[in-house]
């Protein structure tokens, strides 16, 4: 016993500390190596993010961002992007207190919205690409498209995860297995938005603003 | 040993056994969305608005999406600082050390050498290359 718990004397402090008590569950260690993970995959895009604050202004004589991005895609995207992680959470919720339908249904948003996400983008990579604007246009364009393009494939990776998580929840049902890589899986989802907040921060609304 | 105080996966809410004042975990979703619309509605107002000195409307938008990403982080990933997480707030603290030092550290760097290149050489070029 050391001093501060004699001190403190809470009632909590009875029960055995997490180093006294054995190994974790193995939902708190597979939870805890995947937002590890997260974070290693946060640390990439903020090399991404690097890189692309220092090519912004080496347009090359080619377009910029205030003439490419359009505010009004960027905003449906990014309302998309919020209620998908919403829709998420409340799917989370559903896994937890084991409801089907409610499962299936906060499933069902989470991926038509970010398909509807993932669609707007790639329309916008389009009509980038439709008037010149490709990635081997200037230096700003390549670090543009590897920035967000790197987000629209890991939002893509997500969707197929997230489907992949749909069947096993049909045919496993609510497993101890199925519900750590839901876990996993919301981790991912919502982490997806956090990076998404920099960047339309960084890409859109900087890009734009005199 | 289930009541044993293990450390709180990332994404898991405190239990309601744990923290009898804990609010309903839907309410702390809808909490979170309302406050993520609400910073995202200003930050697109932010960047529109002749109204704000245009100097400081970068700056804005960096505290308004730094905000976000906090709302996110507590609403959304359950970060708390409770003492069962305390490895997972550990490892965040350290991807955003490393996070700023990638970000500040490149544009510190790069926006150093870009104004070594360009300044105006007291030398003709031919004469540098002679070294």
């Amino acid at each position: 016993m050391n001093i501060s718990v004699a001190i403190d004397a809470v009632p909590q402090d009875a029960l055995p500390s997490a180093s006294e008590a054995g190994p974790a569950p193995k939902r708190v260690v597979v939870a805890y190596g995947f937002w590890i993970f997260l974070l290693s995959d946060i640390i990439m895009f903020a090399a991404l993010f690097a890189s692309y604050a220092v090519l912004v202004h080496s347009t090359a004589g080619g377009p910029t961002g205030a003439q490419l991005f359009n505010q009004k895609t960027v905003a449906i995207e990014t309302a998309c992007l919020l209620v998908s992680s919403y829709a998420c959470g409340l799917m989370s919720l559903a896994i937890n207190s084991r409801r089907y339908l409610r499962t299936y249904l906060g499933a069902l948003i989470t991926f038509a919205l970010g398909a509807a996400f993932l669609t707007l983008e790639i329309r916008e990579f389009a009509n980038m690409i439709a008037i010149g604007a490709t990635p081997e246009r200037s230096a700003f364009l390549s670090a543009f498209f590897t920035l967000v393009g790197c987000h629209g494939l890991h939002v893509t990776l997500g969707l197929v995860w997230l489907a992949v998580m749909m069947v096993q929840v049909a045919v496993m049902g609510f497993d101890a297995t199925v519900q750590r890589r839901l876990l996993c899986f919301s981790l991912f989802w919502h982490a997806l938005d956090i990076v998404w907040v920099g960047l339309f921060t960084v890409v859109y609304l900087m890009g734009v603003s005199p | 040993m289930t009541e044993a105080r293990y450390d709180r996966a990332p994404g898991d809410r405190p239990s309601r056994e744990m923290q009898a004042s804990a609010p309903s975990p839907l309410f702390v979703y809808t909490t979170g969305l309302f406050l993520a619309v609400l910073l995202t509605a200003t930050s697109f107002w932010a960047a529109n608005t002749s109204l704000l000195w245009p100097g400081g409307v970068a700056l804005g938008l960096a505290v308004l999406a730094i905000a976000q990403m906090g709302v996110h982080l507590v609403f959304f990933l359950h970060i708390t600082t409770g003492p069962e997480s305390t490895n997972n707030v550990l490892a965040l603290a350290f991807g955003v050390l490393i996070v700023f030092v990638v970000v500040a550290g490149s544009m510190w760097i790069m926006a150093d050498m870009s104004q070594n290149m360009l300044m105006p050489s007291p030398a003709p070029m031919s004469m540098q290359m002679q070294h």
